[in-house]
């Protein structure tokens, strides 16, 4: 039996959105507000989505303290309250909610064993989420 | 095909324990979840089934329909009870928030006539939740 388990984990950070391969007027015109040169943040909520057959002898798809541990260790000690833009991962990436969700996802994927990594979903706020669930696609690197 | 949600909530309590166990693996499995009084929970179920609109009446099921069948098949059963020892399917299996989505489909997906069930989505609390599509 199949089922597929959700689990939701909040985080804040701040980024700011800007290439180095855009001029100044292009970056202002592309990312508008988000350009700003100090930055903003965003409180982020985190939608984990796992699979696999639900063990006979736990009920559980996987043990929630697993996840919440590992996205604990993993994840929230590396994102939460920190500047992203700062961080390796975003040097030549622009720290979009979409290579965000990216960035995520692959770290789960390549991290947590006890279940198939089903899709992150990300908001950004109330009216923007964004959503990956992995694939081998061409990714343009901004 | 148009797919139709229909939402209920309903507040149970349960804990989770294998007779197979021993207490030490009970606990470390389960942790607070053990507890043997039980806890409870605010749960939210979600419904979707799915089906073409009836050229007649532009439904794709009668959602009082639904409604009565959710109520007598889930609420009736599971609303203010302990989910351990008053619902017959957890007494073999744990009620973890999967095998309730799971009990929650088998109770349903025979009662449906023209609708089809496509997922039954379980809420433990707004941070968690299961999704079953049936056997796939």
């Amino acid at each position: 039996m199949k089922a597929y388990l959700t689990r939701r984990y909040l985080f804040s950070a701040s980024h700011r959105l800007h290439s180095e391969r855009m001029s100044a007027e292009e970056n202002r015109a592309t990312y508008g507000k988000c350009n700003n040169p100090h930055g903003h943040g965003h409180n982020y909520t985190m939608e984990i989505t796992v699979s696999g057959p639900v063990d006979q002898r736990t009920g559980m798809v996987c043990n929630l303290v697993d996840l919440d541990g590992f996205v604990e260790r993993e994840l929230l000690a590396r994102y939460d309250r920190e500047n992203l833009n700062v961080l390796q991962e975003f040097v030549a990436k622009v720290p979009t909610t979409e290579n965000l969700c990216i960035e995520l996802f692959e770290k789960v994927q390549r991290g947590f064993p006890h279940a198939h990594l089903e899709r992150v979903r990300l908001e950004e706020t109330m009216l923007n989420s964004f959503e990956y669930r992995g694939g081998n696609e061409d990714r343009r690197i901004l | 095909m148009v797919y139709l949600t229909r939402k209920a909530e309903f507040s149970a309590s349960h804990y989770y324990h294998n007779p197979e166990f021993t207490p030490e693996e009970n606990r470390r499995v389960f942790g607070k979840c053990n507890n043997p009084n039980g806890h409870g929970h605010n749960y939210t179920l979600e419904v979707t089934v799915k089906g073409d609109v009836d050229a007649r009446s532009g439904f794709v099921v009668d959602l009082k329909q639904l409604k009565e069948i959710m109520n007598r098949e889930v609420l009736d059963a599971m609303d203010h009870r302990f989910l351990n020892k008053e619902v017959p399917e957890f007494s073999t299996h744990i009620p973890t928030t999967e095998n309730l989505a799971i009990a929650i489909w088998q109770r349903l997906r025979t009662k449906l006539e023209k609708a089809h069930l496509h997922r039954v989505r379980v809420y433990e609390t707004p941070d968690l939740f299961v999704d079953f599509y049936g056997e796939q």
